[in-house]
């Protein structure tokens, strides 16, 4: 052994150089590494030889590990800018606040790192490296699984961990046992010449691949999701319904090969909404229970009830319904200047705070007219808030999210709502542009604080809004489809238990020789080759010629010390204890 | 009703006092280490030295196997042994005597220091779990929560080593001068009241996801301590191996520690083992982002820097299979990988507005 060679060979590799060089081989399926493979200076390459080195590099360990470098170091400016795909506002206020740097960003595909060009090349290539190391592996992997463990090296005494002594039974006794013994062990043994040869820990080899395959596996499960995947946001107040059609989605995203007619035909209609909270305590306030009573059906089929909470979705066919957010939709009545009916109904409005202090505006498009028979629209700005303070306690933010003291109040307009002019229109603000204010006989503006079942008289007989007593929640789902799912679970199960596999289980080769020695005394000698040195695999050893001095007893050492020559290690001193402070990788 | 909020006031009363108690005994347990550090002495023989010397002749290390005879026999003559020897351009150099040098007096204070790490690991461990009854939910809805779990679950790990009889008490000394620094910045800047979780919090795959990738960050903090330990031995052993003269604090301190080889196999070992669950963690993760936001992987900053780590770690797994890669080289990946883990804790939450922002400090 020399003293400080830093060169990359491994224990396996000397064993090769200077014993049977098929011993240490094969012991795992990693490629070789060839280096110094470049064509450069070399003789010259045709285009089917620059194909084959491209495709030699690109499937090499090294490359393998730049390209995932490059993969992490690219998915940085991503957490950093903010992109498009998670919050479109945020990236529009990006772009306003830095107008040198926005061109720039732009060109590089900054605000969509994880579709941009670069990244997409970086992540196939890897998975294109990841495909050519596969294939062979596996290949490789299958031809050592139906050829033996390779013979006994020359020279056992220079593997890793060897043992040897000496015993009156015969040699064809030791290597029967030795094989009778391995094969209990649950090694793949055979004899081959005057040694038993013995492998175990395939399943470090299957661990490893079954996991670089489960990468790929997720990977296309991911994009398939990407492409097909369909979401839409509804909102929908206690007692209405939703069919799953595209019209009936208030916004609606899709992947590229997502044709609408794929959209799952079910119904659903929400009966109720609970949510109930601390009363009191720190924690006063805080949601305990969110929960949608739903009844739906598929297509034709019969109703059932489902309850949908946050973090349980509703599952229909392949399609999920997710409960996002909730709020309170109260009814309210509006009367025209003749005392008809124009507006009844819940109107949900948007919560401001975890108080659900909420705000909205109730429109009444068409069907009132003033006390004068006039056609006019209505508009009311509404505050609500489910538990008042009190008049004089000096805030109108609510103080508890229940409804245990609701109060909403309102200011009226009249006018135009703007809702014709053919731009979409928020529904939950006025446009005031063209609208006027009601004000009272002294002039100040309308303004009314109500609590339900109380009615607000819009001056000079312009009818009149009733607060009513049944207040409505409203809850706000997301039903997405994304097929793929199931795979990609599915390929990360594979992925976790090939991991467990490949870094938890060594794989190792054990030859037992049995000859007779000079004097006629029967010499037995063990070695063990792991792949990776490991604490354990002497252990292992130790234990075997436990077993196997069971069978063989040892018997008295030949006079002269090795008969082979004087390179046998001399043990040290002082007994090591342990060799190494060993973590539970190899438990 | 007011009966329960008081106790729970008083619980989370208690559970601060625990963990300000904790810091004091961790702080007398520091104090200890550094006893152990300067009363223990260096080995008289620089052992590294020799063993660098000698290794022309003979590899070092061999370990003996004691073998079970069978009843009666009277074939005790030679009981074989298993020799080990090391794969080539590995260093033969046995391990350093840890840091009370094997002197008696530095020993009893190293044995003082791990008594004390003991008592300041229930105490804190207690703090933790008072917390916990207190809020009424797993401890881990913000940073100071998380802080201080992680350096719990950081030391219990370093004593379940130490009650295996690994050879980690090296990581002592470190340890504890870490987890006072986490628990100084928890209790300063991080301290946030107890308070609710958001309701897209309140699921069963909390206790699943955070738990793991808090055992997996305190853990493979202690392979980041050992591998950056590691760096060190390795220059120092290089330097003696290529006849240089080391200082006389590496000479001092570095002497002591373990060999390169064994810190690094540790470090291995650790972050092999731990990176399986490191990978479930990340999936549990996005099974739990699928039921609560409707999509199980969307970028998200700290989905991305999670992201990060797991192909840092799994790069220095490959690098490590990789000629011209292993060994420091392999090491600075694993470090990198480590400071994406930090990164995720720390800067994610601080920094990057997400989805996961948690930090509860304004
Ligand atoms: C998505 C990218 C990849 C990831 C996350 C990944 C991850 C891993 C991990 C965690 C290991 C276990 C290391 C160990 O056994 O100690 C491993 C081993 C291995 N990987 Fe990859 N890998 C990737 C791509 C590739 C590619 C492209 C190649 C082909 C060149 C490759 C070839 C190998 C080989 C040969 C091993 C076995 C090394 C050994 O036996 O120690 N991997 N990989």
């Amino acid at each position: 052994m020399s003293t400080t060679d830093t060169t990359d060979t491994s224990g396996a590799a000397e064993a090769e150089r200077t014993a049977d060089a098929a011993a240490g081989a094969q012991l795992s399926t990693a490629p070789t590494e060839d280096r110094g493979d470049t064509p450069i200076g070399g003789p010259v390459l045709g285009v089917v030889g620059w194909i084959r080195w491209f495709w030699r590099q690109l499937t090499s360990m090294r490359v393998a590990l730049i390209l995932l470098f490059m993969l992490s170091l690219g998915a940085v400016p991503g957490s950093l800018i903010p992109q498009t795909s998670a919050d479109e506002l945020k990236v529009q206020a990006f772009k306003q606040a830095h107008e040198t740097l926005t061109p720039l960003y732009e060109k590089l595909q900054f605000f969509d790192v994880y579709s941009s060009v670069w990244f997409s090349a970086i992540y196939i290539l890897l998975f294109v490296s990841l495909i050519g190391c596969i294939v062979p592996r596996s290949w490789q992997f299958v031809g050592q699984l139906r050829s033996r463990p390779p013979g006994a090296p020359r020279r056992l005494d220079r593997l890793p961990a060897y043992a040897t002594w000496r015993t009156e039974a015969e040699p064809e006794q030791v290597r029967e046992a030795a094989l009778t013994v391995l094969k209990g062990r649950r090694f793949r043994a055979h004899t081959a010449g005057d040694a038993i040869a013995a492998e175990k820990g395939y399943l470090r080899e299957a661990g490893n691949l079954l996991f670089h395959v489960a990468l790929i596996v997720i990977l296309v499960a991911f994009a398939w999701g990407q492409l097909f995947k369909a979401e839409g946001g509804k909102l929908i107040v206690e007692g209405d319904g939703f069919s799953n059609t595209l019209t009936q989605y208030d916004d609606f995203k899709s992947g590229s090969q997502f044709g609408t007619e794929e959209l799952e035909p079910f119904t659903f209609t929400l009966d109720s909404f609970d949510g109930t909270y601390e009363k009191s305590g720190p924690q006063r306030g805080t949601p305990r229970t969110f929960e949608a009573k739903v009844r739906y059906s598929e297509a034709g089929g019969a109703e059932k009830n489902a309850v949908i909470k946050v973090n349980e979705p509703l599952k229909v066919g392949g399609s999920k319904v997710y409960l996002i957010a909730h709020g309170y939709a109260p009814v309210v009545t509006v009367k025209d200047g003749r005392g008809k009916t124009v507006f009844h109904g819940a109107v949900p409005l948007l919560p401001i705070d975890n108080n659900i202090t909420s705000t909205g505006a109730i429109k009444v498009m068409d069907g009132y007219r003033d006390k004068n028979g006039k056609k006019e629209q209505l508009g009311f700005q509404a505050f609500f808030v489910p538990t008042f303070a009190g008049a004089g306690a000096g805030t109108m933010f609510s103080q508890f999210p229940a409804l245990d003291f609701p109060v909403m109040a309102l200011t009226g307009y009249r006018g135009s709502l703007g809702v014709d002019s053919g731009l979409p229109q928020n529904v939950y603000q006025l446009d005031k542009s063209k609208l006027i204010q009601f004000t009272d006989k002294s002039g100040n503006k309308l303004a009314d604080r109500l609590l339900p079942g109380e009615t607000m008289t819009l001056p000079d007989g312009a009818g009149s809004i009733t607060f009513e007593k049944d207040i409505k929640e409203w809850a706000s789902f997301q039903i997405s489809q994304q097929p793929g799912n199931g795979l990609a679970l599915a390929g990360a199960i594979a992925a976790i238990a090939g991991l467990t596999g490949s870094l938890f289980i060594q794989r190792r080769r054990v030859w037992v020789r049995a000859v007779r020695g000079e004097d006629g005394v029967t010499v037995v000698e063990m070695a063990g080759l792991g792949r990776s040195e490991s604490a354990k695999l002497p252990e292992e050893l130790g234990d075997l010629a436990g077993t196997l001095t069971a069978d063989a007893p040892p018997a008295a050492p030949a006079p002269e010390a090795d008969p082979e020559d004087g390179d046998v290690p001399e043990p040290a001193e002082e007994p090591a204890e342990d060799p190494a402070p060993s973590g539970e990788a190899d438990k | 009703m007011i009966l329960a909020a008081t106790t729970n006031e008083s619980l989370a009363k208690m559970s601060d006092l625990l963990i300000y108690s904790s810091m004091a005994v961790y702080t007398l347990a520091f104090f200890a280490h550094i006893a152990e550090w300067v009363l223990g002495s260096r080995s008289k023989v620089g052992r590294t030295a020799a063993a660098l010397t000698q290794q022309a002749s003979a590899a070092a290390t061999a370990v003996t196997v004691q073998v079970k005879q069978a009843a009666g026999s009277t074939a005790v003559l030679d009981k074989p042994k298993v020799v080990t020897r090391s794969a080539a351009g590995t260093r033969d150099v046995p391990d350093g005597p840890g840091a009370s040098g094997g002197t008696v007096k530095g020993d009893l204070y190293g044995r003082i220091a791990v008594s004390l790490t003991v008592l300041a690991f229930a105490i804190e461990a207690a703090g933790v779990v008072s917390r916990a009854l207190a809020v009424q939910r797993a401890p881990w809805g913000n940073m100071y929560e998380f802080s201080t779990t992680f350096s719990t679950v950081a030391v219990g790990s370093y004593l379940g080593f130490l009650l295996a009889k690994k050879n980690v008490r090296w990581i002592g000394l470190p340890l504890v001068t870490t987890v006072l620094l986490d628990l100084g910045l928890a209790t300063t800047w991080l301290k946030t009241p107890s308070d609710q979780l958001v309701p897209a919090l309140d699921s069963y795959w909390l206790w699943i996801h955070v738990s793991t990738a808090i055992f997996c960050g305190a853990v493979f903090y202690l392979a980041a301590v050992a591998t950056v330990l590691y760096l060190f031995r390795d220059s120092y052993e290089s330097k003696l191996a290529s006849g240089g003269t080391p200082s006389a604090f590496a000479r001092s301190v570095l002497e002591r520690l373990p060999s390169a080889a064994s810190l690094d196999k540790f470090s291995y070992r650790v972050n092999a083992a731990v990176f399986p669950l490191w990978t479930f963690t990340i999936i549990a993760g996005a099974i739990w982002a699928g039921d609560a936001w409707g999509r199980y992987w969307g970028w998200d900053a700290k989905e991305v820097w999670s992201f990060i780590t797991w192909v840092g770690y799994a790069a220095y797994l490959h690098a490590r299979a990789t000629a011209g890669w292993k060994g420091r080289k392999a090491a600075y990946i694993a470090l990198i990988a480590f400071g994406c883990f930090l990164f995720n804790y720390y800067g994610v939450n601080i920094f990057v507005t997400s989805k996961h922002s948690y930090a509860g400090v304004e």
